[in-house]
This record gives C-alpha cells, sequence and structure tokens, in this order.
C-alpha cells in the first residue's frame, strides 16, 4: 500500500485541535498489548519532539516564518503528549527503560536492512550493537534492584545478551562525528533513516537524563549516568549524518515527511484498533503539516518540494524481531571501533590514542555496566529461579 | 555550615505570616476538591483492566484448571493471586539484599540479633516461597514467567519500599520499616492465600503455603521487634534487646 505524497492532503492545519481529555486518553496494557505497540508509542513521541525541537531552533534562526512554525509547533506539542500518555503508569522507569532499549535495537535493524548507502547501513549496524548491549545491561538492572524479568516487556522479541560492551563504547568526541549524506545526491529515504533514527536516540538520551536521578540506589544513578552518555555520543553520531548544506526549509520539509512516513508505518501495523485510530488520526494531521510547509516551501525557496521529498512513500517500517540480523551483525561486527569517520577492528584502534585515552580514564574508578552485570545471564523468570531451584533441591536433598 | 531543617513556617515566621495573608485574599476557582473527583470517575467510566491472567497453555493446564474451576471458582483468580505472592517474594529477596547491606554499611547490632546471618535465613526462606509458589503454578499448567494484573500492581507498590531501601542516606531502622510494611502486607497476603487455596479444596497446597505463612509470621515478629529495639535505643537510649522467643 504505497502513500501518495503529491495527493495526500490530510487534515488542514486550521482545523487541527485537541481538547485536555483528547490528549490523555487510557494508556496502553503493559500486560496485554504487542511489544510493537510500546515500541510504536516510544519512537513517535521520540519523532515529535524531535520535530518540536527542530522548530524551535529554526524559529531562533528565522524572524520570518516565527508564526508559520509556531501555529505547526503548537499540533506538535498537542500530539506528543498525546501519544506518550499513552505509556501506562505500572510500567515503571525502568521497564520503560527496557522498552526504549528495544526501539533502539528493532527499529535500528528494520533501518540498518532498508537503507540504501551503504555507509550508512554501516553506520546503524555500529549504533545497533551498542544499544543491544544498553539492553542487557538494564535487564541486569531491572533483575538485581526490582527482582523483575525483562523479557514481561520484551515478550520473547528481542535477545537479552551482551553486544559491543558498554565499557568499550565511550569514545572522544572527534570518533563520534559522521561522514555526512550528500544533499543532492541522498535518495530521500536515507534522510528520513537519518532524522528518525536521531529522533529515536535524542528522546533516549534525554528520557535516561531525566529519570536517572529518581533512583536511590547509586548503582542504578551510575548506570543512567553510563549510559546516558553513550547516548549523547549516539546522538552526536547520527546528527553528524546530516548534511549541514541543507537549507532550513528542507529540512523542515524532511521533518514532515519522517513524520507522515513513522504514522503511516505504525498505523499499517497496528494491532489495538483503538490506538490505530489514533495513528490514522496524527497521520492526517501530519499529512496537513506537510501540505502547509510544501505551500511554504514553494514560496520561500521558489522551488517544487519534489526536489526533495519522495512523491510516494518508501516500504514502511517493519515492526518486528529481527533476531536473526541482529545475531548475525553482532557475530561478524562487534569487535569494530570507530576512528574519525571510519570504523576499524579493535587491534587497529590506536592504544594510546583519544578514545582509548578517554575510555580508560571514564572508567578508571569502576564501570557501572560492568558492576551491574557481573555474572548475569538471562533466564525465563529471573535469574532467582536458578538459585531457588539450587536451595530447593539442596534442601531436599538433605531432608 | 550547620545542618538545619529548613522545610517548617517557623524557619521564616514573618514571610510565612505574609504568605498566609497573601494566600487568603485571592479568588480561587469555584468549586472544591469533588471537582477532582469528577474527572477521576469519567476516567473510571472508560478505563480497561491493567491486563489479564495469561491462559494455561498446554492442554494439560487447561484440563487441570477447568477441574480447579469446579464449583464455579474461577482458577484464573488464584493464578492472578499466586503470581502475586510469587513476584513479591521475588522482590522480598532483593529487599533483603538491599538491608543486608546497609547492615554491612552500618554494624551489626548482635545485642538485638540482628545480623547479616539473620537476614540471610530471612532472605533464603523468600526465595524457597518464590520457588514453591512457582511449583505450584506448572503444577496447574501455567506460566510461572509471566506477570499477572495482581503481580504488576504490587510491584507499583512497592516501588516506595525499594527506594527506602537501596537509598544509601536512609538508616537501618528506616530500612527495617520498610521491610516491615513489606511483611505486614506478605503476612495477611499469605492468609489469605492459603484461605483461597483450601477454597479451592486443594489441601495439599494449602497446606505448604501454610507453612510458608508461619515462617512469614516469625519474619515480621523479628523485624518489629528490631524495629522496635532500634527506636527506643535511638529515643531513650536504653539497652536495645532482642525480640522475645516466639
Amino acid at each position: 500500500m504505497a502513500l501518495d505524497l503529491t495527493k495526500e492532503k490530510g487534515i488542514p492545519l486550521d482545523q487541527q485541535r485537541f481538547t485536555w481529555p483528547d490528549l490523555v486518553r487510557t494508556p496502553l496494557s503493559k500486560l496485554d498489548d504487542d511489544a510493537f505497540t510500546r515500541v510504536r508509542v516510544i519512537l513517535m513521541n521520540g519523532i515529535e519532539n524531535e520535530s518540536w525541537l527542530f522548530q524551535h531552533q529554526f524559529a531562533r534562526c528565522n524572524a520570518n516564518l516565527r508564526k508559520e512554525l509556531a501555529r505547526v509547533r503548537r499540533v506538535e506539542q498537542h500530539q506528543q503528549t498525546l501519544v506518550n500518555w499513552l505509556l501506562p503508569p505500572d510500567q515503571s522507569a525502568l521497564e520503560t527503560t527496557i522498552a526504549y532499549e528495544q526501539v533502539a535495537v528493532e527499529v535500528t535493524a528494520t533501518v540498518a536492512q532498508h537503507e540504501p548507502d551503504p555507509y550508512m547501513r554501516q553506520v546503524y549496524r555500529f549504533g545497533l550493537l551498542e544499544d543491544f548491549d544498553h539492553l542487557y545491561r538494564y535487564s541486569a538492572l531491572l533483575d538485581r534492584l526490582e527482582g523483575k524479568d525483562a523479557n514481561v516487556i520484551l515478550q520473547n522479541y528481542t535477545d537479552i545478551m551482551p553486544g559491543r560492551p558498554t565499557w568499550v563504547e565511550h569514545r572522544h568526541p572527534d570518533d563520534d562525528i559522521r561522514a555526512h549524506y550528500e544533499r543532492k545526491k541522498a535518495k530521500p529515504l536515507t534522510k528520513i533513516h537519518a532524522l528518525l533514527i536521531l529522533a529515536a536516540e535524542q528522546q533516549t538520551r534525554n528520557f535516561y537524563a531525566t529519570v536517572g536521578n529518581v533512583y536511590a540506589d547509586p548503582i542504578a544513578r551510575q548506570l543512567y549516568a553510563e549510559i546516558s552518555s553513550i547516548e549523547e555520543q549516539h546522538v552526536t553520531q547520527y546528527e553528524s549524518l546530516q548534511d549541514p548544506g541543507e537549507p532550513w526549509m528542507e529540512k523542515w520539509l524532511l521533518h514532515e515527511a519522517t513524520e507522515v512516513y513513522c504514522y503511516f508505518s505504525c498505523m499499517h501495523q497496528e494491532g489495538n484498533t483503538r490506538i490505530k485510530q489514533i495513528w490514522e488520526q496524527l497521520l492526517a494531521y501530519e499529512l496537513g503539516h506537510l501540505n502547509y510547509v510544501m505551500e511554504l516551501f514553494q514560496k520561500v525557496e521558489k522551488r517544487d518540494p519534489f526536489e526533495v521529498l519522495p512523491r510516494t512513500l518508501p516500504q514502511p517500517l517493519d515492526f518486528a524481531s529481527h533476531r536473526d540480523y541482529v545475531r548475525e551483525v553482532l557475530e561478524k561486527e562487534v569487535d569494530l571501533r570507530a576512528q574519525g569517520t571510519q570504523f576499524v577492528p579493535q587491534e587497529k584502534e590506536p592504544k594510546d590514542g583519544p578514545s582509548a585515552t578517554y575510555r580508560n580514564y571514564m572508567n578508571s574508578k569502576g564501570s557501572p555496566s560492568e558492576t551491574v552485570a557481573a555474572g548475569y545471564r538471562w533466564m525465563p523468570g529471573t535469574e532467582l529461579i536458578a538459585r531457588a531451584q539450587a536451595l530447593r533441591a539442596q534442601e531436599l536433598g538433605v531432608h | 555550615m550547620k545542618s538545619m531543617n529548613r522545610t517548617g513556617t517557623k524557619t521564616s515566621p514573618d514571610e510565612a505570616k505574609a504568605m498566609e495573608k497573601a494566600a487568603a485574599n485571592i479568588q480561587p476557582p469555584p468549586g472544591d476538591e469533588s471537582k477532582i473527583a469528577e474527572v477521576r470517575e469519567s476516567y473510571h467510566a472508560r478505563a480497561t483492566p491493567v491486563g489479564s491472567v495469561p491462559p494455561p497453555p498446554t492442554v494439560k493446564g487447561m484440563a487441570k484448571t477447568a477441574v480447579s474451576a469446579l464449583g464455579g471458582k474461577k482458577a484464573t483468580v488464584l493464578l492472578d493471586k499466586m503470581g502475586e505472592r510469587m513476584a513479591f517474594e521475588r522482590r522480598g529477596v532483593r529487599l533483603y539484599e538491599a538491608l543486608v547491606t546497609k547492615l554491612a554499611s552500618s554494624g551489626e547490632v548482635d545485642s538485638i540479633g540482628l545480623t547479616e546471618e539473620a537476614l540471610r535465613k530471612i532472605q533464603r526462606d523468600e526465595l524457597r516461597h518464590m520457588q514453591i509458589v512457582v511449583e505450584a503454578i506448572e503444577e496447574m499448567g501455567a506460566d510461572p514467567t509471566a506477570e499477572t494484573p495482581c503481580a504488576d500492581v504490587a510491584g507499583v507498590e512497592a516501588k516506595g519500599l525499594l527506594q527506602v531501601l537501596t537509598d544509601p542516606r536512609t538508616t537501618v531502622a528506616q530500612g527495617l520499616s520498610a521491610i516491615l510494611a513489606a511483611e505486614l502486607v506478605d503476612n495477611a497476603s499469605w492468609e489469605m492465600l492459603v484461605d483461597l487455596v483450601r477454597d479451592f479444596g486443594n489441601e495439599e497446597l494449602a497446606n505448604s503455603f501454610d507453612e510458608a505463612r508461619r515462617q512469614e509470621e516469625e519474619h515480621l515478629r523479628l523485624v518489629r521487634g528490631w524495629l522496635e529495639a532500634l527506636t527506643r535505643q535511638e529515643t531513650l537510649g536504653a539497652a536495645a534487646h532482642a525480640p522475645p522467643p516466639a
């Protein structure tokens, strides 16, 4: 099912409105909804936050479009609230964290497989293995702090095992900058991918940086501090993929197209009827934004927006388990390291280079991610199951 | 600078008085707090439950559940409550681990029997109780790795306890107070679970659960005794006494 952007008009911006109960709906069920419904909610929250933030930055640098930006941005604000408030309150911040990492693993995996540019694909695979490791570390924390099984959130879709070890991921800032796409040569899907993964990682960084201090446990506070730092590296990595020469109006168009593409993908695959209706409504609103910005683009840039946009949307994101793909990437690329904009085998990383020096100092008084997962092996029902079975066997043997 | 509690109005009586006067002169929105109840009720009316109890995954399990449901009793209710107990005991192991760490940092209080060994014994009981319930759930053909609605809600209830016990700034007595809250709930919950299992006519399981309940009774007695003794020590400077023998 293709969506023709030359024809779809959506709901006009001036007809888009909400009441407070419209924004605050009944949340999804942590226990009964499919994990990918939660994944979609989290992804779209990130996409909306990025649009909101981008439009603020744009307004700060542009006197003529402030009213237009404010009008669209107000709706983005309310869409973000509607979407993010779909997460339920019985999901602890740490369980939500597990879900954030599932988003990072599964959405990056689908993007890495459908990305047309081979360098970009490599960048996504590189980032994927780092978020995959975060999932393992946070699962250990969830087990050892709250006594809960991360698989209650993951629902058997995503593996819980080490990736590129988090302690190794700390790099000198210069080694997080990547080569950018060329705006006149890159395919629209390449631009959309770069934007949506950036949005997802940015909200992850912001979430960890916000909730890390709600924990009383010092190891939880340390782990969030550590992984939040890596997410900052990831934001640096993914934002550097964008062509810095892209005009602001072009960026705005791409943001709206990305929102349309993501809501379209969500609507396409959503199994929860009530939430599917929300995706449909927000897709129609975003198409309204896109058309509004296309008109502005023609007026300001005096160009056809389809010089930037695809006429039809690409194949939707694949919201599904990518277990085999992730395992394959893990096997082949776990030992890669970043050096400048390139990726090299670990033995090629200079022992006294900027990243090694930076990493060694950061970890010189211990590594939270190593501490929390020391000896940790996931098993169904938490690691305590094995301990309880051993205790029972021992006691039954004695008696 | 000397540390001082600044939270009360007596910290700055003049400013507090001025604030009170200003607040008394405002025109608040009409109505009272019943307006809040109206909004909550409107959400109650359209709320869906937090989730459901998963059906037993095997045919064997289905048959067993159906048999248990004789007399019109719903086995899913029993499974939900067993799921809650299992998750509670599992979390209990982690709570006691945090208390052991706290005690190690503060020093054992031998005079009242508050030692790592005593806490480890309780922790082993919690682990054993968890496994007893896991086995009972499996025996019913159900999935002990699934989080049931009551287990989920009990997790929400326990968030504060977890925070108190893992906070390096709280004292052993404050940690014991959190554990006391957990043990009080645990005792009442085991009692109700034993009765529920008896209602289902499973005497053997009821007896096994009753043994766990008796052990929990002892945990409660110990924890309460330790907390009382530490509080007495602090308030009166009196010698702490070990909890009386059962």
